[in-house]
């Protein structure tokens, strides 16, 4: 009896086996985001943005005659559930190629599994400078590392007549990063760093950091962390009665959700985004940004979302140009051909550059930084 | 001294809201002797409550309080009603896995009704704070504390004058005994495991103004009512209330002498420190438990 279930059994496996590869009709992209936890509204916007790319892909015929499936998982915001969601989608989905993981810790715990599978990834948001310089070539990111980010940000450095800057940022790969980063790049222009501050990423209450940073002899406070915490630190930094002027790193903003949740609180903040939704003529494709953000609306998502969504469109875009210059659905394949495409992104162009330890780069493209300030509750553009 | 001064503002501040938390979740656990998992996701539903009757019915911020420790009473009442009352007499571990079970589909609703994105309440304070000297604090933060503290304080009078609050202590002490004497034990657990939740919720409540409002806000918090009660000793009230300002104190000036990062340890530092040198809690008489 027991021999006989177990015949069934592998019947059934083999079964599903075979018709889960030769039965694919479509083309997967593994989505790998934070839909639940700290950063919940972020990796929200990203899939959303993600889908609009496939829709618009699909609707065009999809690539190599297939349409394209998104299979998207949550990584709860959580290392180690990146890593298992990683290990799902290649071994159980089997995606040819993944876009993820949002934050930099959460990529760097999905790194590992890529060179274990051979499967490559788009990064589309996190900036820790380590993602590509530890000679993982199954890498290609389409975000800014923070050193460039910093290197962006150093030309208006003496615009602002900084002084002495104080740091508070996440802690995690991404808020130490930035922290060493632009300590680098302010240093060599002869700035001074006061305090290096950091909260938990899941913290609510900043205020024991923000009461230091208050009674510090610093003008300006660097802030990096995704927009929940920021809408936080803008109301404490205003209940404590800080008036330093506050810069913040890394992109994942949402300006316009700050400005509707932190209201006057963000009046004279400052952000170094990746993204210029409010001024689509001064994108690098305004044609490409225009199409997005007319679909972003048409599907009723809040417009703060778009300086977030646009890296999960312009990350599908990017797997499906690599996918479609293989010719085949396949992890390899793929790989090779991430160096070959040149996609116009909403950002800037999207072709890899090599980074990292030589015989196994990882692939870095070149987007652009700009830096926005809140002044009576409307986005407007600084020159860098 | 200034920025001593503005921790010291702010740890009286967190430490109301903290103690809050904390007296709900000692008073289940004294009395019903159940280790309430609910207790976060209840904090996390007051903060909904709050957001759905300002924002999305454009009611009274000061309304919405009441309504929400109503809606926490009833939540708790009914938690104990179909989940508990049948486990009665079951052992600890059986009751505290329901527990985990319902805080987590619980959880799940609130993240399938309301999405992850986190949602923010506007109040009807002032967004400039009151300066005093060197020391600022929000006019919004204020009134959490003189909330937290008429809570508190309502909370201390329901259980020391009045009948319920007799035959409440009564049930804590000896429930067999209560019960020969007349006391209705099931309305009590039901009653207390509504009073411990109502106080969860209008913590949410309060806060939720404060901070933003998502599914997982409650983690943090029940870990932190845990510790509050773990340090001020289980079943005790007072010791709830001092243990939610140590604790805050302990995470203010380990933040700001200490080390940020660490922060959220510090509290834990503290914890450990009272199970190896005192167990029963800061402030735990010698009282018949069993």
């Amino acid at each position: 009896m027991t021999r006989a279930l177990g015949l069934v059994g592998t019947i059934a496996l083999a079964t599903a086996l075979v018709g889960g590869t030769a039965g694919a009709q479509t083309i997967k992209i593994g989505v790998n985001e934070p839909l639940t936890g700290a950063f919940a509204a972020s990796g929200t916007y990203v899939v959303n943005g993600a889908k609009i790319a496939a829709d618009e892909i699909n609707a065009k015929g999809g690539i190599l005659g297939k349409k394209i499936e998104l299979v998207i998982e949550d990584n709860k915001s959580n290392p180690t559930e990146a890593a298992a969601v990683a290990e799902k989608l290649i071994t159980s989905d089997k995606v040819p190629v993944l876009m993820g993981a949002w934050g930099s810790s959460l990529t760097l715990a999905v790194m590992p599994k890529l060179m274990e599978y051979e499967t490559p990834m788009v990064v589309e948001t996190s900036s820790s400078g380590k993602i590509t310089t530890t000679g993982n070539p199954f890498i290609f990111r389409i975000s800014p590392p923070s050193a460039v980010e910093a290197a962006a940000f150093k030309g208006i450095v003496d615009k602002l007549a900084l002084k002495k800057v104080d740091f508070l940022v996440i802690n995690n790969d991404w808020g130490r990063g930035t922290a060493e980063d632009f300590s680098k790049m302010m240093k060599d222009k002869g700035i001074t760093i006061g305090l290096v501050e950091t909260m938990d990423q899941g913290a609510q209450d900043m205020s024991a950091q923000l009461s230091k940073i208050k009674s510090s002899d610093s003008e300006t406070v660097i802030v990096t962390t995704a927009v929940d915490q920021l809408t936080l630190i803008f109301k404490q930094a205003a209940a404590l009665g800080l008036k330093k002027r506050i810069i913040t790193t890394g992109g994942s903003q949402n300006p316009d959700q700050i400005i509707a949740q932190a209201g006057a609180a963000a009046n004279g903040t400052m952000h170094l985004t990746t993204f210029l939704p409010w001024f689509p003529d001064k994108t690098p494709n305004p044609e490409a940004t225009n199409y997005f953000i007319t679909e972003w609306k048409k599907r009723g998502f809040e417009f703060a979302g778009c300086t977030e969504s646009f890296r999960g469109y312009d990350g599908i875009r990017t797997a499906a140009a690599a996918i479609e210059k293989a010719g085949k659905a396949e992890p390899a394949a793929i790989k090779a051909a991430f160096w070959d495409i040149n996609i116009k992104g909403l950002n800037g162009d999207i072709v890899f550059r090599k980074s990292g330890p030589e015989g196994k780069e990882s692939g870095q493209s070149q987007p652009n930084v700009y830096l926005i300030e809140i002044n009576d509750g409307k986005v407007e553009m600084k020159t860098l | 001294m200034s920025e001593f001064l503005q921790h010291l503002v702010n740890m009286l501040v967190l430490g109301g809201t903290y103690a809050l938390l904390g007296i709900g979740l000692t008073l289940i656990f004294g009395i019903m002797n159940v280790v309430n998992f609910t207790h976060g996701i209840l904090y996390t539903f007051g903060a909904y409550i709050m957001f759905i009757v300002v924002q999305q019915f454009g009611l009274n911020f000061f309304l919405a309080l009441p309504v929400a420790v109503l809606a926490g009473w009833l939540l708790g009442a009914a938690i104990e009603l179909t989940l508990l009352r049948p486990l009665r007499g079951s052992d600890i571990d059986t009751t505290m896995l329901v527990m985990i079970g319902a805080w987590i589909a619980m959880q799940s609703g609130t993240l399938w009704i309301w999405g992850g994105v986190a949602k923010s309440v506007t109040t009807p304070f002032p967004e400039a704070p009151l300066v005093l000297g060197p020391v600022s604090v929000s006019w919004l933060r204020l009134f959490v504390l003189a909330a937290a503290a008429m809570l508190i304080l309502v909370t201390y009078l329901l259980i020391n004058k009045t009948s319920l609050g007799r035959a409440m202590r009564a049930t804590f002490q000896d429930h067999d005994t209560a019960s020969l004497m007349g006391v209705n034990v099931d309305m009590i657990y039901t009653s207390t495991f509504a009073i411990g939740s109502s106080l969860a919720a209008a913590a949410g409540a309060l806060l939720g103004p404060v901070y933003v409002i998502f599914p997982q806000m409650g983690d943090l918090a029940a870990v932190k009512a845990f510790a509050i009660v773990i340090l001020g000793g289980l079943g005790n009230i007072t010791g709830a209330v001092i243990g939610g300002f140590i604790l805050a104190l302990a995470e203010e000036l380990g933040a700001g002498y200490v080390s940020s990062g660490y922060r959220d340890a510090m509290g834990f530092v503290i914890i450990i420190a009272v199970l190896i040198f005192k167990p029963t809690g800061l402030f735990a008489r010698a009282e018949r438990v069993g």
